[in-house]
């Protein structure tokens, strides 16, 4: 029963980073030059408007009070305007929030079908052919760019081959599926490059296991004592290493929303660092902070679940 | 006498190092008898893993070979079996349990699981037939609760709990023989002392044959009916437990008896055996014991002593046995 | 023999295949940088209208863009700039993270504990959405791109070299020269730091593809390097607009950024086999 206690006691932990990703993301805007209400509200701003928001933010007062202004206004769930799309910055990321959550589940699930048989073969081939070109195709991976990997894939299979739309989202739950699946396997590709060389030294290392000695020991044949003993017990750090890899995942997606032009939160940060946009800069940052700490606690948990050897 | 159930002949395991290829178990021959407990004994390195390992051809490394050697199941020779005919022995003819419970078992599956993966394997059924089974089992070794306890993960059961599931995981395909490889080092006293009575029990209940390893003479002479003492991968001898405990004929197994509180006289000083038993890379010529051996002659250091029945079914290998009355006391280390 | 010695004598002897061909890679980009007006067929710049969107031939052996210059000529001089960036990218936040590492490792207690909690926080964020946010105020540019990566890289290296210090800040020779008396600078940094770096050194290989890969990146979101410099990322970039009928354009400066990427991959994995670290 004590193993879930820490359910309740971790998210004790996570709150200094929150602490400190609210600090940094407050100092950062803080930190651009010029007046700060302008900045918030871009040049344009009536005279009125400013007032308003020294008012709102606290801009009069020392750097402190107004950290603790903007804490305030995170709490009411306030995180200003979008200069550009003049909508609370809140509203505009649930919006966008729908295309990066698919594209990052659905590059997660692409990752583990490329993931685990290739490293199967590898594993089960060790020190052969199969095994040296599997490390040769990931360690070519690990170094693929994103946004050309993209590209290419484009070139292949829509100019090409004409099977998937060029870019874009869609309306219908159909015509976001094949909008995703290139976006997908983009990022897709490069993750499993990393998984890929994590889940063949552990595959190695529970094929040598004393567990999977004594399930050979039974009259299990290989192939069953692979599947059914080596590759479980393999597959919990390799998802620990893809929470691990979260904060790389989400950079991915940015970049490949920009190169399939979908309508997520990557492809919004990028516009809003571009107009200035600050509240919205600002606000995006913090969001993917948030919520890499939240699947990295997330992972935390599912091992517990998942693996009963945890001692906590 | 009639044929024995598992006849080893001549079993080699090979090792390639950086500095050559090394016996580690070198021509290692014995008997077991239906119902029969055989002590396999040896200090660490004595190759009596390795040799076991061997018999179930389940090396642990490919650096490791058998280049020789022969093992009859009812006198059916079956090392050149090929694998896929070889696995239905494992398992099914002959079972094996570990020192480490915890490592051995999978650590993700339940123990009820894992047992009824091993039934269902070697003999089909139904999902629910296999599940009786496993309560079934585990019930035969003693685990209390056993329907409940079937749901349970490795951890979550007691170093001696885990064992007997690890009997009861071995004694899932119902096998002949039972190889156990110092299955209570790991325990404590008592906990050691209930699986041996298990042990003991299986055999007496289905005439099961166990290969005990072990390095712990006591637990031999409490257990077994024969005992084969291993010295740096070959035999030094094998013997009815009797005669082999009373009378001694290698100095190797004298010196291990003087190493045992409990058999050697009260009163005496414990004795050890002096010096290390040798590594892999660096056997002595001739007999491997006559470094740290007391009766050592001329001969022993040139030639490989054979080894000579003393009486029909007591064999020991030595150029200068120890005498029928005691056993010689070996030397006294500082 | 110290630790150190025995660290330099295994950079001796056998040499892993796969640092000769990751060294051999990173040669071939370096005398490419080094010799591009040599071996550059044409000016990077130079726009001949009379030859737009020439596919691949004998002449222009990578085709041309949409201005008529030539690829391969662009390929080769943003080499330049992509291994500026790779050096650089890495060499800031190395310096940063060793002497963050050393001191919160070496002083332990308070400083540590602060040192470890920024480094939490900063690995919090997506590594590339913080880069972002920081160019976002500095304003495009490969400075902002340097400072950036300075801000953000550190925390690799620091959490690296605070982990070997404090496994050597046990050792008999740092015991020795605190008894001697030596001083905290002098055995930090004279001492303890060279045996730590090691590992810092492997994974600064590896750190260099992602370094190369973001500020590729960067550059072909168009917050990096800005037009009209040959660099790969905004050769991409540039590309993209034409992939329906000219698709050398995007694909040639991508490759160059797979090999020169899978060049510091197998130099990582080279000096880590033969430094008996994992990268």
């Amino acid at each position: 029963m004590h193993r879930y206690r820490f359910v309740l006691y971790r998210p004790l932990q996570l709150l200094p980073v929150l602490f400190g990703i609210s600090i940094i993301t407050f100092v950062l805007v803080r930190s651009i030059p010029g007046d700060p209400a302008r900045i918030l509200l871009g040049t344009r701003a009536t005279p009125a408007a400013l007032e308003r928001i020294r008012e709102q933010f606290g801009l009069n007062d020392p750097l402190w009070m107004q950290y603790l202004y903007f804490l305030k206004n995170l709490f009411n769930g306030e995180m200003g305007r979008s200069i550009l799309y003049k909508v609370d910055v809140i509203g505009l990321i649930f919006e966008r929030l729908e295309p990066t959550i698919v594209l990052v589940f659905g590059s997660v699930l692409v990752a583990l079908a490329i993931t685990i048989p290739l490293a199967t073969i590898a594993a089960r081939n060790r020190g052969g052919f199969l095994d040296q070109a599997v490390r040769v195709i990931s360690t070519g991976g690990l170094g693929m760019p994103a946004f050309w990997l993209g590209i290419m894939l484009i070139i292949l299979f829509s100019v090409r081959l004409d099977l998937f739309p060029v870019s874009g989202y869609g309306q219908t739950f159909l015509e976001k599926l094949h909008h995703m699946v290139l976006p997908c396997v983009t990022i897709a590709l490069s993750l499993s490059a990393v998984l890929t060389r994590s889940l063949r030294a552990s595959l190695l290392a529970e094929m040598q296991s004393d567990a999977a000695m004594a399930a050979r020991a039974r009259g299990l044949p290989e192939n069953v004592v692979f599947r059914r003993h080596v590759l479980p017990n393999s597959l919990i750090p390799t998802l620990n290493l893809l929470a691990v890899n979260i904060g790389w995942l989400i950079s991915g997606t940015v970049v490949v929303e920009s190169v399939f032009a979908i309508p997520g939160m990557g492809q919004l940060l990028i516009r809003a660092i571009f107009t200035r946009d600050y509240m919205v800069v600002q606000g995006v940052a913090m969001l993917f902070a948030v919520a890499s700490v939240l699947v990295n606690f997330l992972a935390d948990i599912m091992t517990v679940t998942l693996d009963p050897r945890v001692k906590l | 006498m009639s044929t024995p159930l598992l006849k080893v002949d001549g079993l080699t395991v090979e090792t390639k190092t950086e500095t050559g290829t090394h016996r580690i178990v070198d021509g290692v021959s014995f008997e077991l008898q239906k119902g029969e407990i055989l002590g396999l004994v040896g200090e660490s390195g004595s190759g009596k893993t390795m040799a076991c390992r061997a018999l179930l051809r389940l090396l642990p490394s490919s650096r490791l070979s058998i280049p020789k050697g022969s093992v009859r199941l009812d006198g059916k020779e079956v090392m050149d079996l090929p694998e896929d005919q070889f696995r239905a022995i494992r398992g099914k003819r002959i079972g094996m349990i570990f020192q480490n419970p915890a490592s051995h078992l999978d650590p993700v599956m339940r123990i009820g699981d894992q047992i009824a993966e091993s039934v269902r394997f070697h003999h089909g059924g139904s999902k629910r037939a296999a599940e009786e089974r496993t309560i079934e089992l585990l019930q035969q070794v003693g685990i209390p609760d056993p329907k409940e306890r079937s749901r349970a993960f490795p951890h979550e059961f007691s170093g001696g709990m885990r064992q007997r599931a690890m009997i009861a995981l071995a004694l899932a395909c119902d096998p002949d023989i039972l190889i156990a490889d110092e299955p209570t080092t790991a325990l404590d006293v008592t906990v050691q002392a209930q699986i041996l009575r298990l042990l003991k029990e299986l055999r007496d209940a289905r005439g099961l044959s166990i290969i005990f390893i072990t390095h712990d003479l006591g637990v031999v002479a409490q257990l077994c009916d024969s005992i084969c003492v291993l010295y740096g991968g070959r035999v030094c001898e094998h013997g009815p437990k009797e005669r082999l405990l009373a009378a001694p004929r290698h100095p190797y197994t004298a010196g291990l008896m003087g190493c045992q509180p409990a058999i050697g006289a009260t009163g005496e000083r414990l004795r050890t055996i002096p010096g290390y038993p040798p590594t892999v890379d660096a056997m002595p010529t001739g007999c491997r014991f006559h470094p740290r051996c007391s009766n050592e002659v001329a001969e022993c250091s040139r030639r490989q002593p054979p080894l000579e029945a003393y009486e029909p079914d007591h064999v020991a290998a030595c150029y200068n046995p120890v005498g029928e009355a005691a056993a010689l006391p070996a030397k006294e280390s500082a | 023999m110290s630790a150190r010695r025995r660290g330099l004598r295994r950079l001796t002897g056998h040499v892993p295949q796969p640092l000769m061909i990751g060294a051999g890679i990173l040669i071939f980009f370096i005398v490419l940088a080094v010799g591009a007006p040599v071996i550059a067929p044409y000016d990077p710049i130079y726009q001949d209208i009379s030859a737009r969107l020439a596919p691949p031939s004998l002449v222009h052996p990578f085709g041309t863009d949409n201005f008529g210059r030539d690829i391969l000529s662009r390929v080769i001089w943003s080499t330049r700039i992509d291994l500026q960036i790779a050096f650089l990218g890495v060499i800031f936040p190395f310096i940063i993270g060793t002497a963050a590492g050393t001191i919160a490792g070496y002083f332990g207690g308070l400083t540590d504990t602060l040192f470890m909690r920024l480094i939490d926080i900063v690995l919090a964020f997506p590594f590339l959405v913080l880069m972002l946010a920081i160019i976002a105020i500095l304003g495009p540019g490969l400075a902002s791109f340097y400072i950036a990566m300075a801000l953000v890289g550190w925390v690799s290296y620091a959490r690296l070299v605070r982990a070997q210090i404090l496994v050597l800040k046990q050792s008999d020779f740092a015991m020795a020269a605190k008894s001697l008396g030596f001083s905290h600078w002098r055995i930090m940094f004279r001492h303890l730091l060279p045996n730590a770096l090691i590992g810092s050194i492997v994974f600064a290989m590896s750190d260099a593809v992602l370094v190369l890969l973001n500020g590729a990146a960067i550059s072909y979101l168009g917050l990096g390097v800005q037009p009209p410099t040959a660099e790969w990322g905004i050769m991409v970039a540039e590309g993209q607009a034409f992939i329906s009928i000219a698709w050398w354009i995007a694909t040639f400066p991508g490759l160059a950024i797979v090999l020169l990427a899978f060049g510091f991959s197998l130099l990582a994995d080279g000096l880590g086999e033969k430094l008996g670290v994992r990268p």
